[in-house]
């Protein structure tokens, strides 16, 4: 094998985290009650249209978890084979293109000449002071000046081609799926389709997927020849990085939840259910982890996971192994001061349902407590949960690119959209600017963001439109939106 | 009321005392003395001297919770937990590491947090309400439609872009104001004024949506509807009757932060070189200054459970069906 499989504490959890979404789909899809808000979600045209963009993102996120370290030529004494140090992702490979043509410094987006003057020797034999060409961006142009534009033009046409092209095959493909399933004529089915009379909103989200399509295609086409978006500091392609950063981003917004839920859950539940002193304890740890300015809990968590980790260096073969766990660490520290507004909604809930007459039924026929727990009241708290989990994603999203900022964040090696941002933002003051980082991540980081937030919404919308994200702006410490019960319903 | 009060304040006690375990526990035994001391010298070559002279000077070489010692009382006080952790409850914090004295830095610092944070949350709660009434007044038109999008997409972009690209707009661009400092006396203004302003902008989308659904849950009561049917015209109903009522769940999110205002904003004071309270703390943070990061986190949830108490004391107020017992 030329290639050595590398499994990444995160890449386990993000695996077992798809695993279990496809169980729970194939679970809902068994059952009638539980189809009917999920049915509802599937009519709402932001948010299925947000869902296609988002569900972009996550493939993105997906094949950049699956990672591997190539077999280097040299062998050991032994005869065993020697591993590369770099950490590669099924997405770095796809996007090799990206990856191997670093610059030497900072260059423009689609530009071919370097971002500085530099000392250059004429064919000629003269010494002169001017823009070199890059290394690789527009190196197929014999005279930049003159070509550049035209080609970029021609390029992103020929893109735009391929896009729409692409996204016609699409429809057909979903028409004649349509089709064969409703047992219709292909052109009724494709009527339907367009003037958007079908029973789930297929217009719209075809429209968004057209729309990725147009943007990517070009972005493919083009990334083959220039840096789309400019190279950083070091030469690196800024694309590349942002593509880089939606794991990570994907990673802090989901396995946070993931790993505060059970928590959340049987505290919650415990204490909704058995009142008393059990309650007691467990609001009692929740108010004063809630009452720990969150921003310095963090801070704190991270600080401490740092020394612990720097006592223990060997434990890490790689840098990626290492910024991994810290990755991991952080999303566990994230979690803890996250669970508690999760925790006290579900105690609501406990103390509503166990009043209920199939509880008290179940409680008469002398049903254990972990049953009851289990079976009746588990079951009716999961929309909560579920919306829990994908409000909080779009403030973690958010929270990461300012944790990273006060120093707390990601691991420094790791690309985040936070990083990159921290990187850039001191290029801004060079002469000519340097904004394209900047722009990028913010970019980036504002399509995904929304689309959790559109789709979050119909989510909402659909299991239980009370709870909502009460972000309180004036809470200094608290990066991210608490779980709130709209106030009288 | 009064017992009511005297109640919280007394549970507020284990609660901190729970904070104060937390914090300790974090910072001297997930970290033992000895680390920090070889993270504040750097971290390589480090003689063991060096790391006994650090923490000799600062008072780290004391036994963790008992010290055998030490005679009477002094087994219990002379030791780590008492004079670092315990003594934060008179709120005696002690000294940074770089030998200052936090509880002086605390009292000067303050200042410039209020004069940013005051601002800002009376001309965003303002800002707010006037939008969310707005929107509310225009409900189910394109008005309400475009205004829910917008907020919807401004609650989507990074704070850290409202603060860079206000700072490269208005500061760099149009020279209005400087891009970062403080200044004495009345000059103060133009430092303030743009991260406040920030402040304002950087919460529009969240809050002027959450409260446009308060609003609107008021708007379909029945009293509403009686206030239409004897014929008060709509800005009669909204001020009059939808603000008042739809005020109270605002108040909650509002007074509960008010003793917090004082920390200040992390990000928003460090990228604008405010010297106040979050600038300093973040400082902490970098310099992993641990007896400044340890006051602030105690300081920060002593002011949070201020802040529940008041925002209880304040529903009586507001809504006098509301009595505490």
């Amino acid at each position: 094998m030329p290639y050595r499989h590398v499994l990444l504490w995160t890449d386990a959890l993000v695996w077992l985290l798809v695993t279990c979404a496809m169980v729970f789909a194939w679970y809902v899809a068994q059952h009638e009650h539980l189809r009917a808000p999920w049915r509802k979600v599937t009519e709402s045209r932001y948010g299925m249209s947000a869902l296609v963009i988002l569900a972009v993102f996550v493939a993105i996120g997906l094949l950049d978890s699956i990672h591997y370290r190539e077999r280097l030529d040299t062998r050991q004494a032994s005869g065993a084979a020697n591993y590369a140090v770099e950490v590669l992702s099924l997405f770095d490979a796809l996007a090799g293109r990206l990856r191997n043509k670093p610059e030497r410094t900072y260059s423009a987006p689609l530009a071919a000449y370097a971002y500085a003057k530099e000392n250059v020797t004429r064919p000629d034999g003269t010494l002169a002071r001017e823009f070199p060409r890059l290394l690789h961006g527009g190196a197929h142009l014999d005279d930049p000046a003159a070509q550049l534009w035209s080609d970029v033009l021609r390029k992103t046409l020929a893109g735009a081609g391929l896009a729409v092209a692409l996204w016609i095959a699409l429809t057909m493909l979903l028409a004649a799926w349509l089709a064969g399933r409703r047992e219709q004529a292909f052109g009724d089915t494709l009527t339907e389709i367009i003037r958007g009379r079908a029973a789930l909103p297929w217009r719209p989200m075809l429209l968004s997927a057209g729309l990725v399509l147009l943007v990517a295609c070009p972005l493919a086409v083009l990334s083959g020849y220039y840096h789309v978006l400019g190279t950083d500091k070091v030469g690196q392609d800024v694309l590349y990085q942002t593509l880089k950063s939606i794991r990570t981003g994907l990673v802090i917004g989901t396995l946070t939840t993931l790993v505060m839920l059970p928590f959340a859950l049987l505290f919650g539940l415990m204490a909704g259910y058995f009142r008393g002193w059990i309650d007691d304890i467990i609001q009692y740890v929740y108010t004063t982890l809630n009452s720990i300015p969150g921003v310095l809990l963090i801070a704190a968590g991270v600080l401490a996971s740092q020394v612990v980790m720097d006592r223990h260096a060997d434990y890490f073969e790689t840098v990626t192994e290492r910024a991994d766990v810290r990755l991991l660490f952080l999303c566990l520290i994230l979690g803890i001061t996250s669970w508690t507004g999760l925790c006290r909604l579900l105690r609501g809930e406990a103390l509503k349902l166990r009043e209920l007459d199939y509880v008290q039924a179940a409680r008469a026929f002398g049903v254990p407590d972990w049953r009851i727990i289990s079976r009746h009241l588990l079951p009716n708290v999961m929309h909560i949960v579920l919306i829990a989990t994908v409000m909080d994603f779009s403030g973690l999203v958010l929270a990461e690119a300012v944790l990273s900022y006060v120093g707390v964040g990601v691991d420094p090696s790791m690309i985040s959209f936070g990083t990159m941002i921290n990187n850039a933002r001191l290029e801004l003051a060079r002469e000519p600017m340097v904004w394209w980082s900047l722009a990028s991540a913010f970019v980036f980081m504002f399509v995904l963001v929304l689309s959790a937030n559109l789709f979050s919404d119909a989510v909402r919308d659909a299991f239980d439109p009370r709870i909502r994200a009460g972000w309180s702006l004036f809470l200094p410490f608290r990066s991210r939106p608490a779980l709130v019960v709209a106030p009288r319903s | 009321m009064f017992a009511y009060v005297v109640r919280r304040v007394l549970y507020a006690v284990p609660i901190l005392i729970g904070v104060n375990l937390i914090t300790f526990a974090l910072f001297f035994f997930v970290n033992s003395p000895d680390d920090i001391a070889r993270m504040q010298l750097g971290q390589k070559r480090v003689t063991a001297e060096a790391i006994q002279k650090w923490k000799a000077e600062r008072g780290y070489d004391r036994p963790m919770l008992f010290n055998g010692q030490a005679a009477g009382v002094e087994k219990l006080t002379e030791t780590i937990f008492f004079r670092k952790s315990v003594s934060l409850f008179w709120f005696d914090f002690g000294h940074a590491e770089d030998g200052r004295d936090i509880g002086h830095e605390i009292r000067t610092r303050m200042w410039p947090s209020l004069a940013i944070a005051i601002p800002s949350l009376l001309v965003g709660l303002s800002c707010y309400i006037t939008v969310a009434l707005l929107l509310a007044f225009f409900r189910a038109t394109y008005v309400d439609f475009v205004g829910v999008v917008l907020c919807v997409a401004a609650m989507s972009i990074s704070g850290l872009f409202y603060i860079i690209g206000g700072q490269y707009l208005v500061s760099k661009l149009w020279n209005l104001v400087p891009i970062s400092g403080y200044g004495q006396g009345i000059d103060t203004w133009r430092f303030v004024i743009l991260p406040a302003a920030i402040g304002v902008v950087g919460g529009i989308g969240a809050s002027a949506r959450l409260y446009r659904t308060i609003f609107l849950e008021e708007i379909h009561r029945d009293y509403v509807r009686t206030a239409r049917a004897k014929g008060l015209t709509e800005g009669r109903v909204l001020f009059g009757h939808v603000l008042r009522n739809g005020l109270l769940p605002i108040l909650t999110g509002v007074v509960v932060a008010i003793p917090a205002l004082f920390i200040g904003s992390l990000v928003l004071e460090s990228f604008f070189g405010i010297p106040g309270l979050g600038s300093y703390t973040l400082d902490a943070i970098n310099a992993q200054d641990f007896s400044v990061v340890r006051a602030m986190v105690f300081l920060g949830a002593v002011l949070y459970i201020v802040g529940l108490i008041l925002t209880d004391i304040s529903y009586t107020i507001a809504d006098p069906r509301i009595r505490l017992r």
